[in-house]
């Protein structure tokens, strides 16, 4: 019946060795998952396994080796579709422009008329603690704040699948913390669908519906996790015991897999 | 202005100062043969600037000077945008771009000679050769070092190529591609007024060279003082653009 916001069927990467011989490395795969809409999907796994690969996939910056991935229906091959937005790891902000002009940047080749954009740009520096910094280039920011600045860049312009790749890496855990309020307030307000990917267990056990923990490379969905929590949460989630069970279920599961990423043996079993 | 604008001034104040006193001590040791003193060159230049055989060489010399740049600018840009673009392309031309860079151009002269004959056009090319590779090669670097990620944004918002090239990789590059034409200016001065001095019958070149001949050294010393001068002020100029546009990187 309804379907699936995004949906990737048996979705493998391999990517050709830089010297071009022998098999390639085989980063990812095969995936399947579909994401509801309007759901918060948060992706864990240790670091390597493929994650912002897969990101890459979902909109259209790599094809896929085999498989297919479908938004809304109709397939992904080659550019990203309108609808989707995306805040990549890296910093991605543009030196050579303010704050403000960052944000505006892909309002600019929409057709709105000028007020509105201005009007999406004021309430994105607003939600993201930018005011007093519009004017400001990023090179005067600290690393968080180039980061909420390329969220807000991507929220302007109202995508209904947005996809964030460990975005708070560069934070502290306080301002996490209240970063992870204001995403899920953004969520609540925009009905759009969110894949965040993460290395914090507890950061996704907060912020989503589902959690999909991934292997080591190459990456594949070993568990997805429901948390149930309900869609008006906050931060305040983590004094909860269900908080804790589900923080435990994704180290359970992960466990192992990080060991593999960092060359570990299961000592004992 | 700004605190560093202003200190710029002050260090360039001060070291004016320096040469001159310098240049005073020079002439003090080494007298008239070879040397005129910084007050009886200022009297000789400000009478000698406003003769009509000046200005008909200044002029000459600006228009060959001005095309030479031009040229220089827009083909280093386009070679190194060209270039720059295509990893494969850039990785074969990139090592060519950096021999022809190390050959004295001085040895290209006589061919240019037989292809353009004397005259303008001759000392254009010349001056051209000389700015065109340190501007390829800047550009090339700047644009091949364009943040992947930026690229990515840009293709996740479904930025034309030329948009792209226009709205990210410009602007992003343009720091070191600025670098680059600093540089290609001064090697095309001096490629314009070599051109001049070896082959021509008009310009501050010319001019150099027929006083050497002559031993005039009033006309030797004013013209290394202008020319000194022109270089100085302009390279200050380029500094203060150069400071604006790195300003935010
Ligand atoms: N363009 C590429 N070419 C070759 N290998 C790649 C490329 N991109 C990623 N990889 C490899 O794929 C694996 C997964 O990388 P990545 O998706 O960045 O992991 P994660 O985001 O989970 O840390 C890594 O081993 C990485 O070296
Ligand atoms: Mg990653």
């Amino acid at each position: 019946m309804t379907q699936p916001h995004i949906r990737l069927t048996d979705v493998e990467m391999t990517f050709p060795r830089p010297d071009g011989v022998g098999e390639g490395i085989h980063a990812l795969g095969p995936i399947q998952l579909d994401l509801r809409h309007g759901e918060f999907f948060a992706v864990v796994g240790p670091s390597g396994c493929g994650k912002s690969t897969l990101l890459e996939l979902m909109i259209g910056l790599t094809s896929p080796t085999k498989g297919s991935i479908t938004f809304e229906g109709q397939p992904i091959n080659g550019s990203c579709p309108d609808g989707i937005g995306v805040v990549f790891q890296e910093d991605a902000s543009f030196a050579w422009l303010t704050v403000r002009d960052n944000i505006a940047f892909g309002l600019r080749r929409m057709a709105l008329d000028r007020r509105e954009q201005d009007e999406r740009v004021d309430k994105a520096l607003a939600m993201m603690g930018l005011v007093e910094f519009a004017d400001a280039y990023p090179s005067q920011l600290s690393g968080g704040m180039r980061q909420r600045v390329c969220i807000a860049r991507t929220l302007v312009t109202e995508p209904r699948l947005i996809l964030l790749d460990e975005p708070f890496g560069a934070l502290d855990q306080q301002t996490r913390l209240l970063m992870g309020d204001e995403i899920l307030s953004l969520w609540r307000k925009t009905g759009a669908t969110i894949f965040l990917i993460t290395h914090a267990l507890d950061e996704a056990a907060m912020l989503a519906d589902r959690i999909g923990v991934m292997s080591s490379r190459p990456g594949q969905l070993i568990d997805i996790v429901e948390t149930h929590w309900p869609r008006d949460r906050d931060s305040r989630i983590v004094e909860q015991d269900a908080f804790g069970a589900v923080t435990a279920r994704l180290w359970r599961s992960l466990r192992v897999e990080s060991m593999k990423a960092i060359g570990k043996k299961e000592a004992s079993s | 202005m700004s605190a560093s604008t202003r200190r710029l001034f002050a260090n360039m104040g001060w070291l004016t100062l320096a040469i001159l006193v310098l240049w005073q001590g020079l002439y003090a040791l080494i007298g008239d043969i070879a040397l005129r003193s910084p007050v009886s060159t200022l009297q000789f230049t400000a009478k000698f600037i406003t003769t009509p055989q000046f200005v008909t060489h200044l002029t000459e010399t600006l228009k060959a000077f001005v095309l030479a740049l031009l040229i220089a600018v827009t083909s280093g840009l386009a070679i190194g945008f060209l270039l720059g673009l295509k990893r494969f392309a850039s990785e074969i031309f990139e090592p060519f771009l950096i021999a022809i860079y190390s050959v004295p151009k001085i040895t290209l002269y006589p061919i240019l000679l037989l292809i353009f004959g004397l005259g303008l056009s001759a000392k254009v090319a010349f001056g051209a050769i000389h700015g065109i590779v340190p501007i390829a090669l800047f550009t090339l670097n700047a644009v091949r070092n364009v943040k992947p990620v930026l690229l990515k944004t840009s293709r996740v918002m479904g930025l034309s190529t030329g948009a792209t090239i226009r709205t990210v990789i410009f602007p992003s590059a343009l720091p070191e591609i600025f670098a680059g034409i600093r540089i290609g200016f001064s090697l095309t001065l001096i490629g314009t007024l070599l051109g001049e001095m070896f082959a021509s019958q008009r310009g501050l070149g010319f001019l150099l060279m027929n006083a050497i001949g002559l031993h005039n050294v009033d006309v030797i010393v004013m013209l290394t003082f202008l020319l000194t001068g022109f270089a100085g002020m302009a390279g200050i100029v380029l500094l203060l653009i150069n400071r604006r546009i790195t300003a935010q990187v």
